[in-house]
């Protein structure tokens, strides 16, 4: 499986989805510069955390004109895997890639903590080595990470099972208490209606190794594989 | 002053808010420490941004088409908000 990892001046965990890849999975990963506009022999496209143009205006609003985002967009029109993570799923709201906003966390202050999710569902290639019901403990680290969604589209969100992840406490229950940014519904993750596009705030890239704390977030990159490469990886 | 007629600059501000209904957390805080400042008047705060647009082409109409343009795709974001433009001159 090859994975691409976008790289927009400003992004920083470019390198830590990178090594997750090659060191972790021990499967093929290469840097895409923003400017690059061939997706050609890619599986997945990673649009990884930072601070993309320095979140003037709007998180992600400047990076979604990028030139790479054009071919993003085809790629994810062809059923390609598009994983946004943290600014990545910004960018992925600002280019319309996904449903619904950010706004700027309910207590207003950067949150940057273990944090624990639900898988609500196991069925994309996403998450298919997860349990329904599995609680990860993955770290979050951002400022805008209040989803928002009109009412309307909420109930739309839910009716299609558009919401992956939602925050939890580390018994599975959906609390405000643990909800760490005021988003609508605990929401921490979607995906589009296909379920190849999908967005969480959380950073599986920084917990997929035991040294680390957690490698709760290998789920994810380990689905991908076996998705990817058969069950006989 | 140049004998030979300047171009006439247009000026613009483009405001840009929260829909109504969008929580605003900052707005809340800057009413609560308004409170806290004993100003206890006040109903609502709403924050928001604005731009202060120069451009170089004249003629009100065209300047109003770009500007919903440029706001609308760049400026504000459709999913939670709003714009308002004010042609200066």
């Amino acid at each position: 499986m090859k994975f691409g990892v976008v790289i927009f001046p400003g992004s920083n965990c470019d390198y830590d989805a990178y090594k997750v890849v090659s060191d972790v999975l021990k499967e093929k990963v290469e840097f895409l510069w923003h400017k690059e506009t061939s997706l050609e022999n890619y599986d997945c496209i990673i649009l990884p955390g930072g601070f993309s143009y320095g979140d003037y205006l709007r998180t992600g609003a400047i990076a979604r004109f990028s030139p790479i985002m054009k071919s993003v967009a085809k790629f994810a029109n062809r059923g390609g895997l598009v994983w946004g993570i943290c600014n990545g799923f910004q960018i992925l709201l600002e280019a319309g890639l996904l449903p619904g906003s950010m706004l700027m966390n309910s207590h207003l202050r950067f949150v940057c903590k273990n944090i624990y999710i639900k898988v609500e569902r196991n069925d994309l290639p996403y998450t298919q080595t997860c349990q329904v019901g599995q609680i990860l403990k993955i770290p979050v680290a951002h400022k805008d990470g209040n989803y928002y969604i009109s009412q309307k589209e909420l109930l739309e969100l839910e009716r299609n099972n558009q919401v992956i992840f939602r925050y939890c406490d580390e018994n599975g229950n959906i609390t405000e208490a643990s909800n760490p940014n005021g988003s609508l519904a605990n929401i921490a993750g979607i995906c589009n209606k296909e379920g190849n596009v999908i967005g969480l705030m959380p950073h599986p890239e920084r917990a997929s190794e035991k040294i680390l704390g957690s490698d709760d977030g290998k789920n994810l990159f380990w689905s991908l594989v076996q998705h990817t490469n058969g069950a006989s990886n | 002053m140049s004998s030979k007629r300047k171009a006439e600059l247009s000026q613009a501000v483009v405001y840009v808010k929260l829909k109504e209904g969008v929580l605003d957390p900052q707005g809340l805080t800057i009413k609560k420490a308004l409170e806290k400042l004993g100003y206890q008047n006040v109903k609502e705060v709403r924050s928001g941004k604005f731009f202060e647009i120069v451009f170089d082409s004249n003629g009100t109409q065209q300047s109003t088409k770009f500007l919903n343009e440029i706001s609308d795709k760049l400026l504000a974001n459709p999913v939670i908000e709003k714009f308002e433009i004010e042609v200066v001159k």
